[in-house]
């Protein structure tokens, strides 16, 4: 049987990469429920981290706290600090919102609104109030987000009409047309088929360069194709409750290569046997 | 921690994410949300303001006389309005007679028989427009198709005028607490060879009967208050429906709905009060049949 | 009547009975072990068709209601419809002493009051089932609010008339006189406020139809997928840029059929206003202006009707029906029509 470990607290140094998002989630709660425990880590500028673990292990959760979604979701309470540039987000100082445009986000399922195509698009740059240059604005996004051929001669229909991987990838557009510095990604290939998967992962490789991606995923295969690092979640059933907890996180080669915890080890082996 | 100038444009911005009602955003949202609680807030005055009224002017004459007497006339002191309670009860009984069973019927029909048949559509349809009817045009009906066959104003006439405001809110909650029986418990009866008669009775009524009830007090409640449809079915009385061992149910009725209807514009004091009088037990008559109903249903939430 | 094989249920233990007979098994062994299974008995058979019969009959009962309300009120105004014709609606006289009968000011007053009332009632409905929905409070104070506004709509019509006479007019009468005194110019406000009036009318009209028009709305915003508002509160939208963005948008059919129902219900009310509004037969754009409404006159007048003047009530009756049932079945048809969208169809 594993002995239940303090996580290893990963002591990375920071000297060519740039901490963009420190998060130390000490405790999580919904209600009286304590969802999470002891997740300690840092996202670097520039980099796509990726989340992995079995379901119901929070990954989801922790993904959600680093732009305030959870703050939605009735008996939220956070026990620690997430810092976003050198500020804490869960200041009371601080405005959720404001977090929330410079945090972008893509759910897991494609929510385009019952708008137009270009309407969803320049959605977030009307809550922006920006004036100028909006169709060419919404264009850019389309083009990066890879969408620009299939719908530029449908910009007013319905963003409904179009298929899931294309819905999918407006809603990419629709985040990164505002120019957030942080894309969060939750399973956002989880509803799709192998190939519309295939062409959100090459659009994040790309969109690598100009945002910091993070990603929680279900896809042991995905993390490795596409995180620079990568983050492994468990959740610890004792006291008959479900509480999840970061066991380990280091660059994506060397999590599934060296795995340095045991329960990272037999997770792999069991997901990859 | 503040990061130093990079490749990227866009962080060269210095980071805002304070909260500052010096947002144009932010002032707006903060606005309309104090606006939504105060809106909320007036909204719930009527409710208080008639209630204080009720327990203020009606609760000062409240006494046992009210129950156990007649109205009295023009000028004279006391008397009660036991009559009309007695007269709603029975009017709201005879309409419970009639409105259940039909409704509980058709909900079964829209429900298991055949939800989707072009019967249960048209019947739905027909329970949604009763639903919005407007309650004097079931008294007018009512007077057109047995007032005026029976040739008298009565009780019976009273109770089939409610019983059709009744019909639709029994028919409808009783087809959606059906439809909430959980389809596993109806495919196990089915699975095992149940009829579908055997199905409905062993199965989705006794599982469906809290929710069936809730439904059946709230159209009550709602019966009880309507006074439209009695003014000239019921008529008003100012006898008891037995009186000296007779029993007069095919006579006018009173109501208690009626009686302040009929007081409430009276220059006679005695009377106002005791229309107000009249109103607080109503009130509380209806109040209580509702809150019971809706206690029941929220018990009943999870199966 | 209907077929029974219309239902699916209905044809799948038929076919069971006609299995079961085929191979109906020989019950001699006094052994366990062999199968106790039998089909329906006969009577079960007869009982589940009678049933099912006998329910069918009682559905229809409520088709055969709606028809003979129709045929009934209908049927006592034809006198009046050939003997008066369009003119009813035209004009303004209600004298039982020559039987001379027309509505036009009772339409005038029905419409109006009705509009005014679901004016007030939708502005406040609206705010009221975004308050009830938009994680404004906690579930618990949710709960508490929810009844207080569904209790609004158990007060009899009765009580509120009462209520209304004797708070809302003298409440409101001060204001009145004050607005007639200084901007007594306008049409609206051309009269005194003597007592009963348009405007007191319609304020408890508007009360009484806040819970249902609160009600439909709240099912409405609430059919709105949590999805959609997260997409939004992701962007960093603030709470009033999602309401209106996405909320209000995407539940505007169901707001819309909200106010349609409130709308049919404030046409047909009839106590509280036939105690408030003032039973006056006038065409008068003045709020404080005692008026009638079609309900209304139906209350004062048919107790003490004669035979020509029962027809012509049975004439207005038949067209307040026809108003009513017109704006229900709109109401009806595009909230079924929504919730279908929201729940069943993709696009």
């Amino acid at each position: 049987m594993l002995t239940l470990q303090k996580p290893h607290r990963h002591v990375e140094t920071v000297i060519h990469s740039e901490v963009l998002i420190d998060c130390r989630i000490e405790n999580l709660y919904y209600g009286d429920f304590r969802a999470i425990r002891d997740c300690d880590l840092s996202i670097e500028r520039g980099k796509i981290t990726a989340f992995i673990g079995p379901s119901g292990c929070g990954k989801s959760t922790v993904l959600r706290c680093m732009n305030r979604m959870n703050d939605l979701v009735q008996g939220f309470r956070i026990d620690g600090q997430i810092h976003f540039q050198g500020q804490d987000i869960y200041h009371p100082s601080v405005d959720p919102v404001a977090v929330r445009r410079h945090i972008g986000m893509v759910f897991q399922q494609p929510n385009p609104f019952a708008m137009s195509i270009y309407k969803n698009v320049a959605f977030g740059l009307k809550l922006n109030r920006v004036k100028d240059d909006i169709p060419g604005r919404v264009e850019d996004a389309l083009r990066r987000a890879g969408l620009w051929d299939e719908v530029k001669d449908k910009l007013k229909s319905s963003a409904l009409a179009l298929s899931g991987g294309q819905q999918q990838r407006l809603c990419i557009a629709r985040a990164i047309a505002t120019e957030p510095q942080v894309l969060l990604m939750d399973e956002p290939c989880s509803a799709l088929d192998p190939i519309a998967t295939r062409r959100i992962e090459e659009l994040m490789l790309q969109l690598k360069e100009r945002y910091t991606i993070v990603i929680v995923t279900h896809n042991l295969h995905q993390a490795q194709r596409i995180a620079d690092k990568t983050a492994f979640m468990y959740v610890d059933t004792s006291n008959s409750s479900r509480t999840g907890f970061l066991v380990e996180y280091a660059d994506t080669h060397r999590l599934f290569n060296h795995p340095q915890q045991e329960y990272t080890l037999q997770y792999l082996r069991g997901e990859f046997s | 921690m503040n990061s130093p100038a990079t490749t990227t444009a866009d962080i060269n911005t210095p980071l805002n994410i304070k909260w500052s009602l010096r947002h144009r955003s932010t002032l707006v949202s903060v606005g309309l949300s104090g606006l939504t609680y105060f809106i909320a807030v007036v909204a719930c005055i009527p409710l208080f303001s008639v209630l204080t009224m009720l327990i203020w002017r009606g609760g000062q004459h409240l006494s046992l006389r009210l129950f156990t007497e007649t109205p009295p006339s023009a000028f004279a002191e006391g008397g009660g309005f036991g009559n009309a309670i007695v007269g709603t009860i029975v009017m709201v009984g005879i309409a419970a007679l009639i409105s259940v069973p039909c409704g509980i019927m058709g909900a079964i029909v829209l429900a298991e028989c055949g939800p989707e048949s072009r019967t249960a559509t048209i019947v739905r349809f027909c329970a949604k427009l009763l639903t919005g009817f407007p309650s004097i045009l079931a008294g007018v009906f009512t007077y057109a198709s047995v007032v005026l066959v029976t040739g008298t104003y009565s009780a019976p006439a009273g109770g089939i005028a409610l019983s059709i405001l009744m019909l639709p809110i029994v028919m409808l909650t009783a087809e959606e607490a059906m439809k909430s029986v959980p389809r596993k418990m109806r495919e196990a009866a089915y699975g095992m060879g149940a009829t579908q008669t055997q199905v409905i009775w062993h199965v989705i009524l006794p599982t469906a009967l809290p929710s069936m009830l809730t439904g059946v007090m709230l159209a009550v409640a709602r019966a009880a208050g309507e006074t439209a449809p009695l003014l000239f079915t019921a008529l008003n009385s100012n006898y008891w429906i037995i009186q000296d061992g007779q029993q007069a149910l095919m006579e006018p009725t009173a109501s208690l709905a009626v009686l302040i209807y009929n007081f409430s514009g009276v220059p006679f004091k005695n009377q106002l009060e005791l229309a107000w009088a009249a109103a607080l037990v109503l009130v509380l008559l209806v109040l209580t049949v509702n809150l019971c109903g809706r206690a029941l249903a929220d018990s009943q939430k999870h199966y | 009547m209907p077929t029974p094989a219309q239902s699916p249920h209905v044809s799948q233990s038929n076919s069971m009975v006609s299995n079961h007979s085929k191979r109906s098994p020989a019950r001699t062994s006094p052994t366990f072990e062999v199968s106790v299974v039998s089909p329906p008995s006969t009577t079960d058979v007869l009982v589940d068709r009678g049933f099912r019969g006998l329910a069918y009959v009682f559905a229809w009962l409520t088709i055969v209601l709606v028809c003979t309300i129709l045929y009934e009120i209908g049927g006592h105004a034809f006198p009046a419809i050939q003997e008066y014709g369009l003119s009813f609606v035209t004009q303004s006289t209600w004298d039982a002493n020559n039987a001379q009968f027309s509505v036009l000011p009772e339409i005038w007053g029905t419409l109006s009051s009705s509009l005014l009332a679901l004016a007030i009632a939708t502005f406040f409905g609206v705010f009221i089932a975004i308050f009830l929905t938009q994680d404004f409070l906690t579930p618990r104070v949710e709960r508490v609010f929810t009844t207080i506004f569904e209790l609004l709509a158990a007060i009899p019509s009765v009580v509120y008339g009462l209520w209304g006479i004797y708070i809302v007019i003298p409440t409101i009468r001060p204001i009145a006189t004050w607005l007639h005194e200084h901007l007594g110019t306008i049409p609206f406000f051309s009269t005194p406020l003597s007592g009963p009036g348009l405007l007191p009318a319609s304020l408890v009209l508007s009360i009484m139809i806040l819970p249902t028009i609160a009600a439909v709305s709240r099912d409405a915003i609430s059919a709105v997928p949590n999805q959609l508002r997260e997409a939004a509160y992701g962007l960093g939208a603030t709470r009033w840029q999602v309401i209106p963005g996405v909320v209000l948008r995407t539940a505007s059919s169901g707001i819309f059929g909200a106010m349609v129902l409130g709308l049919g219900r404030a046409l047909g009310e009839t106590m509280a206003l036939a105690m408030l509004i003032g039973n006056s037969n006038q065409v008068s754009l003045s709020l404080f202006s005692p008026a009638n409404t079609l309900a209304a006159l139906l209350a004062n007048n048919f107790p003490e009707a004669g035979k020509v003047e029962e027809q012509a009530l049975m004439f207005a009756a038949l067209i307040l029906l026809a108003i009513t049932l017109g704006v229900n079945m709109i109401g009806t048809v595009i909230i079924d029509r929504t919730t279908r969208r929201l729940t069943g169809g993709t696009s």
